[in-house]
């Protein structure tokens, strides 16, 4: 049985989701980033996202590593558990925890530098073991905490605020996540909340790691003009692949759109998810395909966002492994200590 | 060459001397060596063997030396009164290390030049090779069954009971039956042959006896994944490495057997070879943060590796089981050899201010209990434990107590705030010492709606778990921190003392794979005269226990088996001991210490200062 967290005192007027709760339910302290800072918009997405999908808050655990990025965490879902770890090493940390607990939903948040630098190894593995949780990157294509220093992300030719330029090639993350077999792939932009939003909504639902690069320039250090990571250029260049609604099983679905233009894609869980194809020959389920597609698109200097790739039936870590249907963290003696008896005849064998 | 010289007088020893079989990697030797060991044990004669093996996996020499000792003693002894020679590679070092008197055993298919035996041994030869030729066709069997071919011929030179061999192999090949008969054919084969043409026995025997006992015979490892699962471990992650795989591979062979559901085949345990250390302890952080028992097996790379997130679950406060199975160290080092070299570095580990609990098993029936105990201190503790196994320990089996379980015993899950607690309004602030043990409460992830949530992090915060970087919240934190290291002083595993019969002005400290050396040192050392009490250290921080033993003595030996004295360190630093008073005994060539070792180290150092009343020698 769970308690669910009793709605705070409040202005009659919020909507409450179907628990009772408000979106402020959902909020966390106050943010000390920088005014405009992109990451804040995702903070707020996800915010919007858990509200609008009626989850307990207690029941999301919020990870991240090392950076302005991964500070984000403290910003959003106050009721929730917490785990600020070391740069790099979230994915580690949320592999576990899953582990532990099957039945919480695992928040991952960080960034570039964090994730396509110093945890690249990392994130590489908990993609292939398909750990059930939400991977959100907000990617700067900068370190911000630090001040400004390029990341894997940057773009080869980019020029620094301080005017150095990077001769190192740039990661791209959902490229890489495909290729390393990710069960889900999209990606985002942290100043387009009505696509935002929907995805990080199926990502929520996704019964594997579900990946989001999502575009969050940095006003301090990376949003001056010539970076791809500015919010003028991202505008400029955004090519949607898709638009997402996120369905739950409750909602009817209203074929307001021209056919062939919109998919259903059935969840795992019985949810839908509604695409609406901006690019009427995108297929998300296909990973060739889907490669193919960014390399083109991008190489043409477009960003491609929205839902990229999406296996609906896929099978976690935990199915691989094929754990217990309950938290191994929930188990007694009795489901783990042999006891006397096994003891003693194994001492029998060893003589 | 004749078969036998028969010009030397042979040693003539009964349950007692060293046999040393010298193979080479790969060849199949491994499992008729076991069978030696194990035979004689049957008997009822303790007998222990160690692997000296190279990181390797084919080609490279390698040896399994057994030492019978009916007195029990289990250490290493050094030196081999038998010598099986079966690698021409090492063929001139094996031989020279016969002690005088002692038997070389060898094929002698192809014969050898004089020059390449000594006047003062006793060399016995078997045509292994002819024998085999002549008996087997497949290449492979040729090398396999050369091997039960010199068990037997050994057993009869021995007086070792054919039929407990055989019954050792009905019982390894059970459940693939037809294996049985060719084998034990092979092994008269040997044993027909050594009666046929040698004089047996020699002067080495083995006689049956009962002072073995009711004991198990096990390697370290394997005992502390039984632990592992005993004290209700459900999530193991790890990297490969020397020689602590064989720790993980064991947890996975149990979990297999005692929590798999027989029905559904579903597990009650999670097992991830992760992609390096930092991963296997970042795992194991995450899952005990979020309330399971996990643990880690590693070795000296690893533990460098894990430093950063080590200092992270201190500081933190998760709890985290580490057992660092320690191998020669700096770097690669010597990845096959044993050393004690870890224990500064894990003691410190990490950066800033840090402190972790660490346990010294000493044999695998500690490893056991120890690697159960260490998953309740952990999360009593809610810090790092970390068991400091060796390869010694780790990889060798061991003659040891058997193992024993109180089925009335519960796992202590520690300071855990529940659902219900927290609903009747418990206050709840995870860094908050109510019990002024330093020990605060925590919660699990998702146990309660409204209450309990709290933010974990690497930096500094306040009672509340709220970042702050205020100096007084900063220390008062580092100062729990202390505090809760004074309550594990009380709750890790109490040394060990073992007085000498009369007053001793000395004594020595020694913990880990140190124990069946130092147990047999003290014999030798009281035939000389030299009177020593003992104290085993099992922990660290230190128990007061310590600091009054080393009060109550004019002159303390610390040994161990690293090169800098790092017990000692931790002595003079943790317990403001001076270091005038800790003398050093250090054996480091990556070999087992031995009792000889020790005894002629302390014997000599305590005589040449004069500390010792020279007692009347026992005669
Ligand atoms: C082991 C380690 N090395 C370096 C740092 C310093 N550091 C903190 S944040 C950061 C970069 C963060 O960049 P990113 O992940 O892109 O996050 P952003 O601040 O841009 O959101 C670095 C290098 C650290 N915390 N730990
Ligand atoms: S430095 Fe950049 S990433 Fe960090 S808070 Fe400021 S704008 Fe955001
Ligand atoms: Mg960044």
């Amino acid at each position: 049985m769970t308690y669910l967290p009793k709605p705070a005192i409040r202005h009659p007027a919020l909507p409450v989701n179907a628990l009772g709760l408000t979106r402020r339910d959902y909020e966390g302290s106050v943010s000390t980033l920088c005014a405009g800072c992109g990451h804040d918009s995702i903070s707020a997405a996800i915010v919007h996202a858990a509200f609008e999908l009626d989850l307990p808050p207690h029941r999301i655990a919020k990870l991240s590593g090392i950076g302005c990025s991964s500070k984000t965490p403290t910003y959003f879902l106050g009721k929730s558990h917490g785990f600020n770890s070391v740069h790099g090493r979230m994915p580690s940390v949320a592999t576990g925890a899953s582990l532990a607990n099957r039945d919480l939903i695992y928040l991952g948040v960080s960034g570039d530098g964090d994730t396509a630098s110093i945890g690249l190894g990392q994130f590489a593995h908990a993609m292939r073991r398909n750990v059930r949780m939400v991977y959100i990157v907000e990617n700067n294509g900068v370190y911000g905490l630090t001040k400004g220093q390029f990341s894997a992300t940057s773009d080869k030719g980019a020029k620094s605020k301080r005017g150095v330029t990077n001769n190192d090639e740039a990661i791209d993350l959902v490229g890489t996540a495909l290729g390393l077999g990710a069960s889900f792939v999209a990606r985002g932009f942290s100043g387009d909340k009505t696509q935002l939003v929907p995805l990080i909504k199926a990502a929520l639902q996704h019964r594997g790691a579900a990946f989001i690069d999502c575009v969050s320039p940095c006003v301090a250090f990376n949003n001056h003009p010539g970076s791809t990571k500015s919010f003028d250029f991202v505008r400029e260049h955004n090519e949607a692949v898709n638009h997402l609604d996120f369905i739950t099983p409750r909602t009817e679905i209203t074929a307001d759109y021209a056919p062939g233009a919109v998919e259903v894609v059935v969840q795992h869980d019985g949810s839908l998810l509604r695409l609406r194809k901006l690019a009427a020959d995108y297929d998300v389920h296909d990973r060739v395909a889907a490669m193919a597609w960014l390399q083109q698109r991008q190489s043409a200097g477009e960003i491609v966002t929205g839902l990229l790739y999406v296996e609906p039936e896929t099978v976690d870590l935990h199915g691989h492994l094929n754990t217990v249907g309950v938290p191994l963290n929930g188990l007694a003696e009795p489901e783990l200590c042999p006891g006397s008896e096994a003891l003693d005849r194994l001492n029998a064998g060893l003589r | 060459m004749p078969a036998r010289l028969d010009r030397v007088a042979g040693l003539e020893r009964v349950n007692d001397f060293v046999v040393k079989f010298a193979n080479v990697n790969g060849s199949g030797s491994a499992s008729a060596n076991r069978l030696f060991a194990r035979a004689i044990l049957r008997m009822g004669v303790p007998a222990t063997p160690r692997n000296i093996f190279p990181s390797n996996i084919q080609g490279l020499p390698t040896w399994y030396q057994v030492r019978v000792s009916e007195a029990g003693h289990l250490g290493c002894r050094g030196g081999a009164d038998l010598m099986v020679a079966m690698n021409p590679q090492t063929w001139d070092k094996d031989v020279a290390e016969i002690v005088p008197g002692g038997y070389l055993f060898y094929d002698s298919t192809k014969p050898l030049p004089a020059s390449k035996f000594r006047g003062d041994i006793v060399v016995i030869g078997v045509p292994l090779t002819a024998i085999c030729n002549s008996t087997y066709t497949d290449p492979r069997q040729r090398q396999l069954f050369k091997n039960i071919i010199y068990l037997g011929a050994l057993s009869a030179l021995l007086d070792i009971d054919a039929q407990v061999i055989e019954q050792l192999i009905g019982e390894q090949f059970q459940g693939k039956d037809k294996l049985i008969a060719p084998n034990v054919h092979a092994l008269h084969l040997g044993r027909d042959h050594a009666l046929a043409h040698l004089q047996c026995p020699i002067g080495l025997r083995v006689r049956r006896s009962d002072a073995v006992g009711d004991r198990v015979f096990i390697d370290g490892n394997s005992a502390a994944a039984l632990g592992s699962v005993y004290g209700g471990a459900t999530v193991a992650a790890w990297y490969p490495i020397t020689p602590s795989s064989s720790l993980a591979e064991a947890f996975e062979r149990y979990c297999r057997r005692y929590r798999t559901d027989k029905t559904t085949g579903e597990k009650r345990y999670a097992i991830i070879q992760a992609e390096d250390e930092l991963a296997s302890i970042g795992m194991v952080i995450g899952a005990a943060w979020n309330g399971a028992r996990a643990f880690t097996a590693t070795s000296g790379p690893g533990i460098s590796l894990m430093q950063e997130f080590i200092g992270l679950a201190y500081f933190a406060e998760i709890p985290a089981v580490i057992f660092d199975v320690q191998r020669g160290g700096p770097s690669t080092g010597m990845p096959t050899r044993t050393q004690q070299a870890d224990v500064l570095c894990c003691a410190y580990a990490s950066h800033g201010d840090t402190k972790h609990v660490l346990l010294f098993p000493q044999d695998p029936a500690e490893c056991f209990e120890f690697g159960a105990a260490a998953f309740d201190l952990a999360d009593r503790l809610q810090t790092p434990i970390f068991v400091m196994l060796d390869l010694d320990i780790g990889m060798n089996e061991r003659l040891c107590p058997a193992f024993a379980w109180d089925d009335s015993r519960r796992l202590d899950r520690g300071k855990v705030m529940t659902q219900e607690e927290l609903e009747q309004g418990a206050e709840f602030g995870r860094y908050l010492d109510v019990d002024a043990d330093g020990i605060p409460f925590r919660t699990y992830p998702g146990t309660h709606g409204a209450r309990g949530a709290f933010f974990t992090r690497g930096t500094s915060k306040d009672r509340f778990a709220r970042y702050s970087e205020e100096g007084a919240a900063y220390i008062d934190n580092m100062q729990r921190l202390l505090r809760k290291f004074e309550t594990a002083k009380l709750l890790a595993p109490r040394p060990v003392r073992t007085d000498a019969t009369g007053p001793a002005p000395i004594g020595a400290i020694y913990y880990g794979s140190t124990s069946p050396a130092m147990d047999e040192a003290v014999a030798l050392l009281a035939e000389r005269g030299v009177a020593l009490d003992l104290l085993r250290i099992r922990a660290f921080p230190f128990h007061p226990d310590v600091g009054a033993f080393v009060a109550e003595h004019e002159q303390i030996f610390v040994v161990e088996q690293n090169r800098d004295g790092q017990l000692r360190m931790l002595l003079t630093v943790e317990e403001e001991i001076d270091p005038k008073k800790l003398t050093r005994i250090l054996h480091y060539d990556g070999t087992p210490i031995t009792a000889r070792f020790i005894a002629e180290a302390i014997a000599e150092q305590a005589l040449a200062s004069n500390i010792v009343p020279l007692r009347k020698a026992v005669p």
